[in-house]
This record gives structure tokens, sequence and C-alpha cells, in this order.
């Protein structure tokens, strides 16, 4: 076996008093999707935000290709090809497509004695790397990135990751906030990243969406990693229960069935709580 | 279901981009931000060509107006920058009378050469729009409350050393032929020189906004500070260098008006803090930040200064001039949402669809 790509040992978390994230170790290789499942609250957000650069672990242990990492902001994970994209991708709504692709990474050409962006190649670049991710209805590079899709942007901002070398990629809940059919897209597009050879961390809670394109999952259940296994290995019914925390799921439903057996399926009157 | 949609090979179209038409479409010019502006600006142009009278459009009438227009413009021009990287900058309104006063004290009060009051009074601009920088990225309080701060601090401050130096509110300034000729003259006696100014500042503020790196920055801190800084743009030094220039703009104006009017007053300027906001508003800025442009910006002066000289030219009270900016303000930031949203919902031309 090669040594993974991002190798986390023993990490924790505590902001405070407050334990976030305890003892979770995770790895992730190269062209592989690492579905991360869990409930909210169980500390995903806590757990990218320590892969992108933005808290740092309180102990454990991070390695890239084995060689042990921190970071010390966003900027620095990102150095180390971490990209990271939130759930509504392009957080420029009023940019357009070309310049919202280059942010910070403009490209430039002489003019004169002056050095310029280069609008025509900006656009060019991220029009073809949108098209390169199935992306056809775009070929306006000035187009607002408002007027884009939800699914679209997300194919922006995966476009732009993949074109600045991202070796690992972190979707954060790409397809919460999308319709079937650009969700559908959106899981090709993971598809197409990892064939490329990157290491795409998945963050949801749609298991359905998981298990389409999942190498390995990892399940979270209040800052603790409570299952780690391989495709395959669990049925979409367990993954559920799991996520939901199982027997509390059981529980539940119990009690909503002795509920309606002595109630006749009616809410009660007051006083006659039981 | 998961291995068949594992293996399912991703339509991957390889097609170049379609080649863009040289010529603007009708589609394309309205998705420019600027047209809301550019039609307000026609139209109170036309309104006061018909109520004003031939005067309006005279040179002198023109002159009026544009003299109006240009030192509003150099400060407006900044500011609206500032905005777009999501700032504010009210200080300006101190920032005119305190360099007035720095020149006149310096080179009319105590006589040194023009240049050295000149200077000083630029170097003010410079260091009070470091200060407001530093202070909104340091405190992180927003930047309408810090430069409200600075606003009344340095108002504060030109009225205290004015009296204390030069023992009156305000003072004269003797300026050579040189510097009358360059900041503060009227050509052919008409049209101030700072209206050349303005275009100077409009060509460079028009090339940092929409040909520099810079530029692009200005528009992503707008648009989201935070996700800005991640991509690695220097977003402090952006903020500092920002506030910095609408210090200059403004100390400049400042100083050229204290040149053309031979004398400097404490209490001028206040009008500028909101004349130049409601400019680059009516110029399709957004308060907000992240959209805005320097046309715009330009169209924005020209209709506030039109409106607020062209209503001396009609049979009308001038006291109506207020009402019809306030009036013009909210009709143009009506206009601009809409043609913004135009510009968001702009979807080309239906294609055969590369996939199904």
């Amino acid at each position: 076996m090669t040594t993974p790509l991002l190798r986390l040992t023993g990490i924790n978390k505590s902001f405070g008093p407050i334990d976030v994230l305890h003892d979770i170790s995770l790895e992730v290789n190269r062209g592989e999707v690492l579905c991360l499942l869990g409930d909210n609250g169980a500390g995903k957000s806590t757990l990218i935000k320590i892969l992108s650069g933005v808290h740092k672990p309180t102990s454990g242990r991070m390695e890239m290709d084995g060689k042990s990492v921190e970071f010390g902001s966003p900027r620095d994970a990102s150095d180390h090809g971490i990209a990271t994209v939130h759930q509504f991708g392009g957080t420029f709504p009023l940019m357009s497509i070309g310049r919202s692709f280059f942010v910070g990474a403009e490209p430039t050409r002489r003019w004169g004695p002056l050095t310029i962006y280069d609008r025509k190649r900006a656009n060019e670049i991220a029009v073809t790397e949108m098209r390169q991710l199935g992306i056809t209805r775009i070929d306006d590079g000035d187009r607002l990135v408002g007027g884009l899709s939800g699914g679209e942007r997300q194919a922006l901002a995966i476009a732009r990751a993949v074109h600045f070398g991202a070796s690992v990629l972190i979707l954060d809940e790409p397809t919460a906030a999308l319709g079937v059919k650009e969700a559908a897209h959106v899981l090709r597009i993971v598809l197409q990243a990892r064939r490329k050879g990157i290491a795409v961390i998945f963050i949801t809670h749609n298991v359905v969406h998981a298990l389409t394109v999942g190498d390995h999952f990892a399940v979270l259940i209040r800052g603790s990693k409570a299952a780690d296994f391989r495709k395959g290995e669990k049925s979409r019914e367990a993954i559920t229960d799991l996520m939901a925390g199982g027997e509390q799921m059981a529980e539940l439903e119990a009690e909503i069935e002795r509920f309606s057996a002595t109630n006749d399926g009616h809410a009660p009157r007051d006083g006659e709580h039981p | 279901m998961t291995s068949q949609a594992h293996d399912q090979p991703a339509v991957v179209a390889t097609a170049p981009p379609a080649p863009h038409s040289s010529m603007p479409s009708i589609g394309s010019l309205v998705r420019r931000p600027e047209v809301g502006s550019l039609i307000g600006m026609i139209a109170v142009l036309v309104f006061f060509s018909i109520f004003g009278g031939a005067n309006f459009m005279s040179a002198g009438g023109s002159a009026s107006w544009l003299n109006v227009a240009s030192e509003l413009g150099i400060i407006a021009l900044p500011v609206g920058l500032l905005m777009i990287a999501g700032h504010l900058d009210l200080s300006v309104g101190s920032m005119i009378p305190a360099s007035s006063m720095t020149i006149a004290i310096i080179s009319g009060h105590y006589d040194l050469p023009i240049i050295v009051g000149i200077l000083a009074a630029l170097s003010l601009g410079l260091a009070v729009g470091f200060i407001s920088g530093v202070l909104v990225i340091r405190t992180k309080v927003p930047s309408f409350v810090v430069t409200l701060a600075t606003l009344f601090a340095l108002a504060g401050l030109t009225l205290g050393l004015s009296i204390i130096l030069s023992g009156s509110t305000s003072v004269a300034l003797k300026s050579g032929p040189v510097a009358k000729l360059v900041f503060g003259d009227y050509l052919g006696g008409k049209f101030q020189v700072t209206l050349f100014w303005w275009i100077a500042i409009v060509l460079i503020v028009g090339f940092i906004l929409n040909f520099s790196r810079f530029g692009n920055w200005i528009l992503a801190m707008g648009g989201d500070a935070v996700s800005a800084r991640n991509a690695g743009i220097p977003t402090d030094r952006v903020t500092i260098a920002l506030f910095m220039s609408s210090g200059l703009c403004a100390a400049f104006v400042g100083m050229s008006q204290a040149i053309l009017y031979n004398s400097a007053q404490v209490a001028a300027g206040q009008s500028f803090i909101f004349n130049s906001i409601i400019a680059v508003v009516i110029g399709g800025v957004l308060l907000t930040g992240g959209y805005g442009s320097v046309v715009g910006i330009v169209l924005g002066t020209l209709t506030f200064a039109i409106v607020n000289q062209g209503i001396f030219y009609t049979g009308f009270d001038a006291n109506w001039a207020s009402l019809i900016i306030g009036v013009l303000l909210l009709a143009a930031v009506l206009m601009n949402n809409t043609f913004r949203t135009m510009a968001l919902t702009y979807s080309p031309r239906a294609k055969p669809r590369a996939r199904s």
C-alpha cells in the first residue's frame, strides 16, 4: 500500500471547554473519493475548517505524502494543494466568470509600458475549463457568476481548483442546494476530478449521493468517527441508520408506536399526558 | 446503482469556445451596469435643456455644471472605488477644508513657497487616509463609523489649529501664476482647470479598475472579503491604499479650491460627503460593494452636477433642487437594481444542447 496523500491521526479539536472533534483519524488517497457523512452538528464543518487551514487542531497530526504539515492559514492550506469548495460555489456573484475564476492569480500581459489584466485569456481559460467539466451552456467569460445555476457555480469552483493544481479537493455539501439533475451533474464532475488523480473529500448528508461517488466512507457522530468502511461494505439502510444514530431512531419509532396504540393515533388532550 | 454510475464515462465537451462577436449586441449593451446611469443623465440633461433655456447649454451654462462635476468627480472616483471594495469614506468632508487651510496657512499666513503648501496639503490627505485605513483593518469597526470619527476629529483639529496658528477661521492665499495655472484657474474665463485633472483621474481610476489586477482585487473584496483574503489578495494593503487615495483626492480638491479662490475657510466641503456618495450611487455602484464601474461614476457625477446647477437656469425656485436630487437618487437606485438583475439573469440564446 502506498502512502496516503493526506493522513489525519488522532485529531482533537476543542473550543474552550467544548470538545468538537474527538480522536479523528482518516486517510485519503489519490484518485479516491472519501465521503464524510454525518448529521448537522456532527463536526463535519470543523473538520473541513481544520483541513482547509481555518482552524488549527488542538492536538493530533496531519500528514501530506507522509510529511507532517501544519496550516497557519487558508492560504497555507491552498499552497499545499488543498482546495475547498463551499456549498454556494462562486462567492463573487457580481463578478464576471473570467475575473472570478482568476481572483488573486490574474493573468496579465504587457500593454506598452504597463502590465494589464488579460481579460481575453482569463475568459478563454475559464470557459474552456468549465467545458472540460461538461458545462457547455457557458460560452462568454464576461457573464456574471450570479447568473449561473447552482450546479454551474459548483462546476466553476471545482474547475478553478483543478486548474490551479489542487491535489485535495474538499467539497462541502456541493449537492445540498441543487435539484436532482444538477446534483447528478455535480456528481459526474466529482468523478472526473477523481479520474484526474485528485483526492476528493465529499461532505454530504445525502447517503444516495455519497454511495454514488464514494470509494471510502467515514461517518461522524457527535465529533467522533463512528464508522469507517469502504465501498460495498455497508448497505444504504445501515448507513442511514448509523448517521441518524441508529438506536435512538429505533427508540423513537417504538415510542411513536406505543403512543399511537394508546391514543388511537390522536394527539393527547391536556392533562392526559402519560 | 452505485457501480453503474462509477463506470459511466462522463461526457466531456472539448469543442473550443464559440468566437466572440466583435459587434456588441443590444443584449450586451443592456447588460452593462452603466445603462441605468446613462439613461438618468440623458433624462436630466434633456429636462434642463428644455426648461433651462438657451443659457443652460451655452458655454457659460455648461461650465457651471462641468466645474461642479469636476470637483465632485475627483472625489467621487476614489470614494466609488472604496464603495466597490465595500467601504465608505465620510472623512472627505473634513479633508477638503483641512487641506485648504493647510496650504493657506503654510503658503499664505507663513508665506512659505507654494510648493511646500501643496505638498503638505497632499501629504495630509495621504496621512489621514492611512490612519482611516489602518483603523478600519485593525479595529474591524465598519468604515462608516471610523470615517465618521475621523470626519469630526479632523474638523475639530482644523478649526483648533487654524485659530492657534493664524488666529482666524479664514486665511488668504496668494499663489504664483504657475500654481494658479496648474491648479486653480478658469480657462476662457469659464472652465476650471480641475476639469483636466478630473479627466486624468478618470483615466487612471478606469485603468486601475478595468485593466489592472488591483481592480480585480477591489471587486473581489467588495464581493466577499473573506474569500478574497483566502484567494491570496492582500486585502489590508488594498484597503489602506484605497483610503489613502480618497484622502489624497479630497486633499487635492481642497488645495485647488484654496488656490482658485485665493483663500481658505474652516467650514467648507461638508456637502461633498453626501454629494460624492449620491454621485457614486446614481452611477450604479452597489452600496454594499462588489459592483460598479468608472463610467457609471462619471455619469452619476454629471447627473448630480446638472441637477444641482441646472435648477438655476430654470424659472423654478432653487430650493427645489434637493427635492429633485432626492427623487432622482431613489429612481436611479431602483433603475440600477433593475439593470443589475437583468445582467444577472441574462442567458445566452438557446443552443442545441451537447448532452441530454
